[in-house]
């Protein structure tokens, strides 16, 4: 099918439409992490700085777990941050292609934008051979403002929510990331890394404290996944 | 804004930035077939998948296969699924998640 060259504008528009359905899951769990933050005692402006600068949802709920004002855990909490986000060093490897036509600060900076739900759709639209910078912009544009101002949101209001757990707001957070997995689904490929990653990171936190199998999952689910294809490949040859 | 809660935040901050620049500039070095290839490809699946495991099964150090096991979070979890599939639309399957939860605890007295 011929269309004429997208513009930068309407590709933006684009990432921004096709975002709308994903921003309101991030406001959602962006509000319960804004009602968390204010019980741990994080003022207004901690909450607008960390969500603003930071921007990663994931990280800061981990870092809310030991946020004890007074006595903080500075370098446990920058440590947990970089486990926890560690991921998106692969994720901004693979959308090298799509940068490539612009100049190094404006390809750095676009990186600021790089989290799993941006991400996972600008992949999406590289494999239909649509995908753009100004696409990738609008997606994280708007995720920008859906997280702080939702954080802030939950941050304010949350004087007037007692417990978020028994609302099940809790559950968001999973929720939305088994809907992004199922999206990733290419094929049978993909059974043996998920399986493999879900069991190892269940080894891992039953085993030991902390975030660790997010990243212990992560690594080994994807090294079975990739021995997999080889060896599906060698058997095909 | 104490002194400590600026430098953990600004901390969080540039590991974060720095990570997201690291993967670009150390992409040259990854090899576009192959083992590696594969790998990174099953990346996010994997992470995503790690993430949400112990979430839907409670494990932590010491306690029990038996104790893990959240009946709520579990029922929840397959909803999610069944409406993703019915639906395809994010919000829909959080939604749905998110209520599937919430009337699971109530019934489970949980």
């Amino acid at each position: 099918m011929h269309r004429p060259a997208p513009t930068a504008a309407s590709q933006f528009w684009l990432g921004v439409t096709m975002f709308l359905p994903v921003a309101v899951s991030i406001a959602s769990y962006g509000v319960v992490w804004g009602v968390l933050a204010g019980q741990k005692g994080l003022s207004v402006l901690e909450v607008l700085l960390m969500s603003g600068l930071v921007f990663a949802g994931s990280s800061q709920f981990v870092a809310l777990d030991s946020w004890t004002p007074g006595a903080l855990p500075v370098i446990s909490i920058v440590v947990a941050t970089a486990i926890v986000n560690l991921r998106m060093l692969l994720m901004s490897a693979t959308l090298r292609p799509l940068v490539a036509g612009l100049s190094w600060p404006k390809a750095l900076a676009t990186m600021f934008f790089v989290s799993d739900e941006q991400w996972a759709m600008a992949m999406a639209q590289m494999r239909k051979g649509e995908g753009s910078v100004a696409f990738m912009l609008g997606t994280g544009v708007l995720s920008w403002v859906a997280w702080v101002g939702a954080t802030l949101l939950g941050r304010v209001l949350g004087a007037f929510i007692d417990d978020p757990v028994k609302y099940g707001l809790d559950f968001a957070f999973t929720a939305t990331f088994l809907a992004l997995l199922l999206g990733m689904w290419k094929g049978r490929t993909d059974l043996v890394p998920w399986l493999v990653g879900a069991l190892a990171a269940l080894l891992t936190a039953s085993m030991v404290e902390g975030k660790w199998y997010i990243i212990v999952g992560g690594i080994v689910g994807s090294l079975a996944g990739a021995l997999a294809d080889q060896w599906r490949a060698r058997r095909d040859a | 804004m104490t002194l400590e809660a600026l430098i953990t935040v600004f901390g969080m901050a540039a590991v974060t930035y720095a990570i997201r620049v690291a993967g670009l500039l150390l992409a040259d070095r990854l090899p576009s077939d192959g083992f590696v290839a594969h790998w990174v490809k099953h990346v996010p699946g994997a992470v995503l998948a790690a993430l949400i495991a112990p979430a839907v099964f409670a494990v932590a150090p010491g306690r029990s296969l038996a104790e893990a096991f959240l009946p709520a979070e579990t029922i929840a979890a397959v909803a999610v699924t069944l409406v993703y599939i019915a639906t395809r639309n994010l919000f829909a399957a959080m939604a749905g998640g998110v209520l599937a939860v919430f009337l699971a605890r109530m019934w489970l007295g949980a």
